[in-house]
């Protein structure tokens, strides 16, 4: 085990986490908020199916089913499928590439704080008189006549947590660009990495728009500008443009990473090299770009005009290209491999036919004139979902089976998992299939209840049985989780047996720097190739073993975000006329500004871990039984 | 980490050759330089000409774009060794601005 294991006590770990610049430990605080906000997300979910089961209910008011809908879209976005996913990128793109840490450990934890915050703020909502009720696109007509201090929590929420997200995606770019061990090439990185690489990228180029719109609805709403009133000479449709230049880029920042998860686990469960390497991450590349080539599909019905609805169409279409590249791809991986059906395989294999169901929905609707039928109706919400939970929920399961032993050294139950997967994506395809059905009978998305002679009653309760699977599929992985954490078997480097790249050629978990030597990268899958010529310590060194240089923990990253926490509050309340909100912004600033003051002016040097420690260290594995 | 600092001296080729790059490297700067002042006589001609907008504004915003690849180029030394990556994601945040403003132009504003 590594030296930082010793016994400490409960109070003495959770400090550990909350100071730590560790990418593994930063990784696990994104896995728990975002299982956290995963769950709130599920129950939020399973109100809207509740609400919908049968025709005329009333288990929901209008109002409140406004709110469920519309932080469940939210949550399920950008604080549980984001945070998640960066929280695997945390835990494995460093392991992968051979680097100790990210690039900058300490903007690594703020990224984490900043998103923490920015989700708590948006959850205090339902406490403070009211959530977010104009969907989780917030169009600005709708969301500037919303009476409740509910958008305000939207817009400010979103606006600390993206800057959390566009912190961690410029950490990660810079990491993958310049923290690559020896020999490891742009085309020898493993497809997770690259995937990695470009879903940081579109973080980049996407969420400034994103940014921007949300900063104009803020002062829209609160400080009295009119960007959006049209009454006043602004815009509306410019939210839509911005949020959409934001939004398109922004599910595929999603899905490329479930690309990446996937294209590992066929690769080590068909025991085969991936097929068409070079074709995936061109592939990869392409779709990054042709993401922000087609935000406009979203609002063919808007108006734009016959040749903006064609360009937009044919550009739509032209995306299919490059997956379905990726999905034969695969295919081909799997095909003459000795394949194992553990239980990541399963989410894989299972994850190839939803997701083909879910782009094909995706191409009908590149068709403007056939958009034009579809918007707004349930055919729309089916698509995304085939292509969100199919593709990237799925994914998410996946990597929580595949990494669990790396990250936590202790393997989740087979046999559980498996359970979980049949009831989770029969149940998904239950809920989410006759959905389409739905929409093309001409059920519009977003309403609260239905009329028992429209004909809808049998599908949306076959959809509403569907949910409970899922629900159940959830539980039983929390079940999973408990237990294997009890039973706490220890795992050894390459716990699947298979593993080809250089996350497995270290202890489970891995110490906390890591690598004791940068490894020397020989090829594609390089733990693969070591293991193949018969070496024993699955990987050889670069470099000889000297000190290594760490970063210190650190508290100011938690102050920093608490600082514009606090700000938001003085903020939001401000149209109110209340004495106290300039006050409250000011102080929420200055506790960020004099914290990021404080880290300018008080050098951090970190620390040394000694030659002699490391030697110890490794001993001190090698006799733990490995 | 603990690599060594290793003094390095050049030889007398090194020298001569790191000579020759930059009396090249100045010859482009000049060379640069005075495109640049050409084109913005071009510019300024062009305005006091008194042609038609149509035909001026699109005749500045390209002017404009090579003032910006040749000062990208000669002067910010974004051709040097190792400048790839930083290219690559300027030029594509450069497009995805251009489509935007484009649309915006096109489909909002028109």
């Amino acid at each position: 085990m590594s030296s930082n294991a010793q016994k400490s006590g409960f109070g003495a770990t959770v400090w550990d986490y909350i100071t730590s610049v560790d990418h593994k430990k930063i990784a696990i605080l994104y896995l728990m908020s975002g299982g956290l906000f995963f769950l709130i997300g599920g129950i939020e979910a399973m109100m809207i199916r509740i609400q919908l089961m049968k025709a005329g209910n009333d288990f929901l008011s209008a109002g409140t089913y406004n709110e469920v809908m519309t932080m469940h879209g939210t949550t399920m976005i950008f604080l549980a499928a984001m945070p998640l996913l960066l929280g695997f990128m945390n835990a494995i793109m460093p392991l992968q590439i051979g680097a100790r840490d990210v690039a900058f450990p300490f903007l690594n934890s703020l990224g984490f704080w900043l998103f923490f915050f920015g989700g708590i703020f948006l959850n205090l909502s339902w406490f403070l008189g009211g959530a977010p009720d104009a969907g989780w696109t917030n169009y600005a007509s709708l969301a500037l006549a919303s009476e409740s201090h509910g958008i305000d929590f939207y817009a400010l929420g979103l606006t600390i947590s993206g800057f959390g997200t566009l912190i961690s995606g410029i950490n990660f770019l810079v990491t993958i660009i310049n923290m690559r061990a020896p020999g490891m090439t742009y085309m020898r990185m493993p497809l997770f990495t690259w995937t990695t690489f470009v879903a940081s990228a579109l973080i980049l180029l996407a969420f400034p728009p994103l940014t921007i719109a949300i900063f104009f609805m803020v002062f829209d709403r609160l400080f009295g500008s009119h960007f959006f009133d049209v009454a006043a000479g602004g815009n509306t449709i410019i939210w839509e443009h911005l949020f959409w230049i934001f939004g398109h880029p922004e599910v595929y920042i999603l899905i490329l990473p479930a690309f990446g998860i996937f294209s590992e686990i066929f690769a080590i469960f068909s025991r085969k090299r991936l097929f068409g390497y070079t074709a995936l991450v061109f592939a990869t590349i392409l779709i990054g770009f042709y993401g922000f080539m087609v935000w406009a599909h979203h609002m063919f019905t808007v108006g734009l005009g016959p040749t903006a609805n064609a360009i937009f169409a044919l550009a739509t279409m032209i995306i299919a290209v490059p997956t379905g590249v990726k999905i034969f791809n695969w295919l081909l991986t799997i095909w003459g491999g000795s394949v194992s059906f553990a239980t990541p395989m399963l989410y894989a294999v299972g994850f190839i036919p939803s997701f083909v169901a879910g782009g094909v929905t995706g191409v009908m609707q590149a068709m403007a004139p056939l958009d034009y039928q579809l918007h707004d109706s349930y055919f729309i919400v089916a698509h995304f979902h085939y292509v969100i939970v199919g593709g990237v929920v799925l994914a998410i399961f996946a990597a929580t089976h595949l990494y669990w032993p790396k990250m936590f050294g202790t393997m989740l139950s087979e046999k559980l998992g498996k359970v979980t997967f049949w009831l989770f994506f029969i149940g998904f395809h239950l809920t989410f299939f006759i959905q389409h059905f739905l929409g093309l009978m001409g059920m519009p998305r977003r309403v609260y209840t239905f009329g028992a002679d429209q004909g809808w009653d049998l599908f949306n309760a076959i959809s509403s049985a569907g949910a409970v699977f899922m629900a159940l599929g959830v539980i039983i992985m929390l079940v999973n989780v408990v237990l294997t954490t009890v039973k706490n078997e220890r795992v050894g480097n390459d716990p699947w047996g298979d593993g080809r790249t250089l996350e497995w050629a270290i202890p489970s978990p891995p110490p906390f720097y890591n690598f004791a030597q940068t490894p020397l990268v020989r090829g594609l899958d390089t733990y693969w190739i070591e293991k193949m010529e018969g070496n024993k310590e699955g990987m050889i060194y670069a470099e000889p073993l000297g000190d290594i240089h760490m970063p210190n923990n650190s508290f100011l990253p938690v102050v920093m975000s608490f600082g514009l926490f606090v700000a938001s509050f003085g903020a939001l309340y401000h149209p109110d006329d209340l004495p106290w909100t300039i006050p409250v912004i000011v102080l929420g600033l200055l506790i960020t500004f004099g914290s990021m003051l404080l880290r300018s002016l008080k050098d951090d040097l970190g620390f040394h871990i000694h030659k002699e420690d490391l030697i110890k260290d490794r001993e001190g594995v090698k006799t733990d039984g490995h | 980490m603990a690599h060594d600092v290793h003094d390095y001296v050049r030889t007398k080729e090194e020298y001569e050759y790191v000579r020759r790059q930059r009396a090249q490297e100045m010859r482009h700067m000049l060379t640069s330089f005075a495109m640049m002042i050409f084109l913005t006589l071009i510019a300024f001609t062009a305005v006091a000409a008194g042609f038609s907008t149509y035909l001026i504004v699109p005749i500045i915003l390209l002017l404009a774009a090579i003032q910006v690849v040749l000062q990208l180029y000669h002067f910010m030394h974004l051709s040097n060794k190792g400048s790839g990556t930083i290219a690559f994601f300027m030029f594509s945040g450069m497009f995805v601005a251009f489509i935007v403003i484009l649309t915006f132009v096109t489909i909002i504003w028109w």
